[in-house]
């Protein structure tokens, strides 16, 4: 702590148990106890908070904004959190090469506001973009509903200043098309603070398209929705956002902001389609044929930016409107192959009625990403046990459909000891290597994203169904 | 519309290749040998191919999953099929292997509009330098689970594992195709023009690829100042070849430099920072590298032999060889290919 307060200042590094409790999660589940808590006002303190850590021989956890939902943040093993918040000046904005320096504390949100005027926006787009940090974004390989057609954050960052394990500092990647040697940029993006801590971070800026076009199309089951949406790929579109939600969020999200979605629907689609006008008019016909060839019993197309607008509220504001519904929820993130919707979600309803559970479905299903969304109130005697049983029975199921455990929230400590349902002790021995390499003294958020046992020769124990 | 592929539905079995891995002392994995001088001198040890043939493929995915070795051309025509494509645009498709031209990590002209190659890669199934198969990323578009090793593969060259199979990211193939011409200012067809694939520029001809519908294509003729015709730029050539990475924004002030050097073909992919350049001898070469490091860029040799792989040393070196010794304790993986 006195080598903290030394070199940031005695109010920018805090021990007191009330301040740490705020600390203790993100926003998903799991709980842990940091030891010390450290807010660095510039790049350079923060890589001498890391030094320090080093030093003392200590591990470090990064933290944003802590609206993860996989655990990466929840501290483990009495670790320094360093929480990069303060670091939000926007470095430079270069117009004409379409790029931006920016702290890593910056807010998502913030960047494409403050580039706004120059025609460009930054493309991934959480939900939580109005308050998760970039340094966040990068850690998680965060994805949003606009990156079905312009790609998760990874293809969007060019380059980053680590401030690495030892505290010293390396720059991966750069301004430069290609950079000599492997993608250590590529390597770090999406490793969840265990390979260092980002400081500076260059990102691509996107022009906005000169054409949006945003569709609401309804349907009466949710396997002709599904449907639309293979047939929508399927007749050669990608639009740039394809959501589903289902009948149970439809009606909460109706209830909550006034979209104008149809009350009485089993399914709806929202889809963008953007980009030069000939081609999106063109496309927007398409979906609407395919949407009717699927039994869409309506197709409502935007008229104005103000209904577009407000459509897109509808969808953003689903965390908004369960909130009135029950106080708790557990939302899950899994990648289905897109041929096996119909059937996962299927399933998943199942599941849910199995385990007695409400269970809602708001997701990107451009991606096959599914999110659902169990709602309790955990003063229900025995309601955690049957929404872990739950959310496990989710993951198998999409897991045995040949998907993946996590398409943007990551594997943090929540799915930590389920990577071997995808992954062979080979596969993860390999990804230990990797992570070893960057950070040989492993005191980068420990405990994180590999079971223990994932070395060779360490000690092979995974609970079975464990989920922490 | 069901064209699920299996030509090959589970690869040749992968016991031999591994075997022969597990017991040689140096490995070179092979594939077409068209970017055979990429990067440091060509290794010698026992060469290993990997398997060829489409796996799978459903177009409703979106995803394709190949042998290592299928032939770039050989995909293309699968994906045809189901109206999509794959970005990857190696120069000699039809010889170049899919593994090959990841391995290699080059990136192809439409870059400016699709990104990386890397970007392409959702999969990875490669053999160890110890015969062990390793899995990384996984079979769906969009993942997070667990470490990226798919994009330490592309442009490893070899060092880190033999590439055996791999699932790509596919997409729909454009309506319309075009490239068009102008002695104008490139920078300026960038500036005006929404979402050109390429603007290829060799110093006083530009050529922008356009792709989409067609009435948006011609109306993007029309933005940038462009004459349709039925070429693309010529794309330098010779026994000594390279390309250059340098800052978009220092392409202007670049050009001067190599307009300077004698008997250097080149041309530029503005927007993206990336240079090819051509001759008949390595002078030119090594004079374009010097001035590609003076202007904070670097220079990859792709081929000829005289001048090395990568000029000035690899940044972040010391981490680069704990990566290598991680992956390759035994060191014989293509030796000498990357300077870590
Ligand atoms: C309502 C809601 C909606 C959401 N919607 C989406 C969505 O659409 N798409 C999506 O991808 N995610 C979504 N998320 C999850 C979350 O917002 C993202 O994971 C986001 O990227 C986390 O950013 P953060 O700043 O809050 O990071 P934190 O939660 O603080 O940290 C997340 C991880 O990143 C690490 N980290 C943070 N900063 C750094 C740094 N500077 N260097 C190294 N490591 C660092 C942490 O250690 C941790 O492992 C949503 C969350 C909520 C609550």
């Amino acid at each position: 702590m006195a080598d903290l307060r030394a070199a940031l200042g005695p109010d920018r590094a805090r021990a007191e148990p009330l301040e740490l409790a705020l600390y203790q999660r993100d926003a998903g589940v799991d709980r842990g106890q940091a030891a010390a808590v450290c807010f660095p006002g510039t790049v350079d303190q923060l890589a001498a908070a890391v030094g320090i850590a080093a030093w003392h021989d200590r591990p470090f956890v990064a933290r944003g904004s802590g609206t993860g939902l996989a655990g990466g943040a929840t501290p483990v093993g009495d670790p320094l959190v360093i929480v990069t918040t303060g670091l939000n000046r926007i470095v430079e904005v270069d117009a004409d090469e379409r790029v931006a320096w920016v702290e890593p504390g910056v807010l998502n949100l913030d960047l494409s506001r403050a580039v706004h005027h120059l025609g460009l926006h930054y493309a991934p787009d959480p939900s939580s973009q109005q308050a998760c940090t970039i340094g966040g974004n990068v850690a998680t390989n965060a994805g949003g509903p606009h990156c079905l057609a312009a790609g998760v954050t990874a293809a969007h960052v060019l380059a980053v200043e680590v401030v690495l394990a030892d505290g010293s500092v390396a720059m991966l990647g750069g301004l430069e098309p290609d950079a000599p040697g492997y993608d250590l940029r590529g390597c770090f993006v999406g490793s969840e603070g265990t390979m260092g801590v980002s400081g500076r971070i260059a990102v691509r800026l996107t022009p906005n398209p000169p054409a949006v076009r945003t569709l609401l199309l309804d349907f009466s089951t949710i396997e002709a929705a599904a449907a639309t949406v293979s047939g929508i790929i399927a007749a050669g579109i990608v639009p740039a956002a394809l959501e589903m939600m289902d009948a149970e969020i439809t009606r909460a999200v109706e209830d909550f902001v006034g979209a104008g979605y149809p009350r009485d629907a089993a399914a709806v689609l929202l889809v963008e389609l953007d980009g030069l006008p000939a081609g999106v008019e063109a496309q927007v016909e398409a979906v609407r044929r395919v949407g009717h060839e699927h039994g869409a019993r309506t197709v409502r197309v935007a008229a104005d930016d103000a209904e577009r607008a407000l459509l897109w509220k509808g969808r953003k504001s689903a965390f908004g409107a369960i909130a009135r519904i029950a106080p708790d929820y557990y939302l899950h993130d899994a990648v289905v192959p897109r041929t096996k919707l119909v059937d996962v979600l299927r399933q998943v309803y199942a599941i849910a009625a199995e385990y007695d559970l409400t269970m809602m479905n708001v997701f990107h299903a451009g991606d096959g990403n599914l999110h659902p969304l169990i709602v309790f109130d955990q003063r229900t005697p025995g309601v955690w046990e049957r929404v872990h049983a739950a959310g496990d029975a989710i993951l198998r199921a999409c897991v045995d459909a040949g998907g993946v455990l996590s398409g943007e929230h990551g594997i943090g400590l929540e799915k930590r000891d389920a990577m071997p349902l995808v992954f062979t002790p080979d596969d993860l021995d390999a990804q230990a290597r990797l992570r070893d390499a960057f950070d040989p003294s492993g005191r980068a958020n420990p405990e994180k994203i590999l079971p223990s046992g994932s070395r060779c020769g360490e000690l092979q124990r995974v609970p079975a169904g464990a989920w922490i | 519309m069901d064209l699920t592929v299996t030509t090959a539905a589970t690869l040749p079995d992968l016991e031999e290749l591994r075997d022969r891995i597990a017991a040689a002392e140096t490995v070179v994995p092979v594939g077409g040998r068209t970017h055979w001088d990429v990067g440091g001198p060509a290794p010698i040890g026992v060469e290993v191919r990997a398997p060829a043939g489409v796996v799978s493929y459903d177009p409703a995915e979106l995803t394709v999953t190949a042998g290592a070795g299928t032939t770039v051309a050989d995909l293309a025509a699968t994906l045809e099929d189901g109206g999509q494509e794959c970005v990857l645009d190696p120069r000699d498709p039809a010889a170049a292997t899919v593994g090959g031209t990841l391995a290699s990590g080059l990136s192809g002209y439409r870059r400016l509009r699709y990104g990386s190659l890397r970007d392409r890669l959702l999969e990875v199934r490669f053999v160890t330098g110890d015969g062990r198969v390793v899995k990384g990323g996984g079979p769906t578009v969009k993942n997070v689970t667990g470490y990226d090793l798919p994009r330490l593969l592309v442009g490893s060259l070899g060092t880190i594992g033999v590439i055996v199979q791999v699932t790509l990211r596919c997409q729909p193939r454009p309506r319309h195709v075009t490239w068009a011409g102008t002695s104008g200012d490139p920078f300026e067809v960038r500036r005006r023009c929404f979402r050109p694939s390429c603007i290829a520029w060799d110093g006083g001809d530009t050529r922008g690829l356009l792709e989409g519908d067609p009435d948006d294509v011609a109306a993007e003729l029309h933005a940038g100042g462009l004459t349709p015709g039925d070429r693309g730029p010529a794309w330098p050539d010779g026994p000594h070849r390279g390309r250059i990475s340098v800052r978009p924004g220092r392409l202007c002030a670049l050009a001067d430099e190599l307009g300077g050097v004698d008997g250097l073909r080149w041309v530029a992919e503005i927007g993206v920072g990336t240079v090819h350049v051509g001759a008949d001898r390595p002078a030119p070469l090594a004079q374009a590298r010097q001035a590609a490091e003076a202007a904070g860029g670097w220079l990859l040799r792709e081929q000829g032999d005289g001048i090395d792989g990568f000029g000035a040393g690899l940044p972040n070196r010391q981490l680069m060889a704990r990566i290598k010794t991680a992956f390759d304790p035994a060191g014989k993986l293509s030796p000498g290919r990357l300077p870590v």
